[in-house]
């Protein structure tokens, strides 16, 4: 495996290796030694051209628990700015010597296509790319999931998943879908009928309108941000009324079954699509997916940076 | 393919071993055995049972992944981490043997010593191998080897046991040249 641009191509052994490759990784971090050698010399570039938190932090922490050097690059206070093209950037980075490049973009397709090119030489991790995937936060929710819910078992057999809110935005979304469905479990995709993408059909999951009547029967609710910022129309009548219908709050979540989970990839609005009652309860594991993202990153370039297939065995 | 050690000279190789753990140390008291996944961790839970009829007390082992701190994870696939298991007792201050099933270029145990520095700082750390077959690229020793196995880099040594491959056998692959 050299580069992770989508769930859609990774197959299930590959996404089991690395979420058991994670497992061991958290054991590491949870114990003594926080730092490990393994990329020492490496060097890390995490090109942000669009806003985030979690991940470029949640990339950095990950390669610095591996020793690489990590150059954290965002467009705005560099040449992007300026104009320069995505091309001229990989160029850049690749004669300063960059091992992996992370990146963050609001064009669909931008790690694709900087993984096709001839621009640089280095591995390429998509962490998020406009409205198409973002593979390592699936990643992460599947090990959140899996350590709660998964019984000791490698896949997420017989499990019900909903994913609710704005699908039609939602990276996270998709490459939920893509890789829950990959991992066995049943995924129902709750939404208003305005916030569904064109093609849903095709999608591994079944769709629904009415979040109330799924509720019940769900192990996993993984609420998505309402992506206000590439909202250019309107796509329900108000936030009120999105809220009741979509929104997790309380008096929803007591309807949900015993020991079942609550997610959310973050940003959360807190009021709009999960009230600050829900995120804050024991259900929420939301915390814990953020820790859980850096063991998972750590994975991904653990397998990406050491070349080769992962192929089972000890010393 | 020769076989080289049959499942009774195993047996024998791991009670000497045991007994020259026994007599370094002066018994059982600070020692914890370390095992190098894979078969390295079933050697030293064996030694450690023996250890544990010879002188009547319960011995602290545990395991030691090492692949997170290899020198060569540039030029191969990456392999599956192993768990690591270190007993509560910790390495503080013991007497850490490390138990491998084969001694070769002495790379696995460089990266040992790196993984247990991160650990803590035994009193002494000391090596057992079930089979030495020398072609060293570094300056390690083992104090404690079940049997020395002259061979010539380009033969293969597979050690079979029976926790994992239902059998106990060491054997030689390939011609000798």
């Amino acid at each position: 495996m050299r580069h992770l641009l989508s769930i859609a191509d990774l197959s299930k052994i590959e996404a089991i290796s690395i979420l058991d490759t994670a497992n061991e990784l958290a054991r590491v971090s949870d114990g003594a030694v926080k730092k490990l050698p393994t990329l020492r010399g490496r060097t890390i570039v995490n090109l942000f051209a669009e806003d985030s938190t979690r991940t470029r932090i949640s990339f950095e922490a990950a390669a610095k628990r591996l020793s690489a050097d990590v150059i954290n690059f965002s467009a705005k206070g560099s040449s992007v700015s300026k104009g320069e093209s995505l091309k001229d950037t990989a160029m850049t980075l690749q004669a300063m010597g960059a091992d992996a490049v992370v990146i963050r973009h609001s064009a669909s397709g931008a790690a694709q296509r900087l993984a096709d090119s001839q621009w640089m030489s280095g591995s390429v991790v998509n962490a998020g790319d406009g409205t198409h995937e973002h593979p390592s936060q699936a990643l992460l929710d599947a090990f959140t999931i899996r350590k709660h819910l998964g019984l000791g078992k490698s896949d997420l057999e017989g499990l019900r998943v909903a994913i609710v809110g704005d699908v039609l935005h939602s990276r996270v979304a998709r490459s939920n879908v893509l890789l829950l469905a990959k991992l066995g479990a049943k995924v129902t995709l709750v939404a208003p009928p305005t916030l569904l993408p064109v093609g849903v059909e095709s999608w591994p999951a079944s769709v629904s309108y009415d979040f109330h009547s799924i509720i019940p029967f769900v192990d996993v609710v993984m609420m998505l941000r309402v992506q206000q910022e590439r909202m250019t129309e309107m796509y329900f009548p108000n936030a009120r009324e999105y809220s009741r219908y979509f929104g997790l709050n309380s008096d929803r979540m007591k309807s949900m079954k015993p020991g079942a989970i609550v997610m959310h990839p973050g940003p959360m609005n807190r009021g709009l699509e999960i009230s600050a009652e829900v995120a804050d309860s024991s259900r929420s594991v939301i915390t814990e997916q953020v820790t859980n993202g850096v063991s998972v990153r750590m994975a991904i370039l653990y397998v990406l940076l050491t070349g080769g297939s992962l192929e089972a065995g000890g010393n | 393919m020769s076989v080289a050690l049959s499942a009774p000279d195993i047996k024998r190789a791991l009670t000497r071993i045991s007994h020259e753990i026994l007599e370094k140390n002066q018994g059982a008291s600070s020692i914890v055995l370390l095992g190098i996944p894979t078969r390295g961790a079933h050697l030293a839970q064996r030694i450690a049972s023996i250890i544990s009829e010879i002188d009547g007390v319960e011995i602290s082992s545990g395991t030691l992944d090492i692949t997170l701190f290899r020198d060569d994870l540039r030029l191969r696939a990456p392999k599956a981490i192993m768990p690591t298991t270190i007993p509560p007792s910790g390495v503080e201050n013991r007497d850490v043997i490390l138990v491998d099933d084969v001694l070769f270029s002495g790379r696995t145990i460089r990266s040992a010593l790196d993984a247990l520095g991160e650990i803590g700082r035994p009193r002494t750390v000391q090596l057992a191998a079930l089979v030495d077959r020398g072609h060293r690229e570094l300056p390690i020793k083992a104090d404690f080897v079940g049997k020395n196995l002259p061979t010539s880099k380009s033969q293969s040594v597979r050690v079979l046991l029976s926790e994992i491959d239902g059998r106990d056998e060491v054997s030689i692959e390939g011609e000798a040249n």
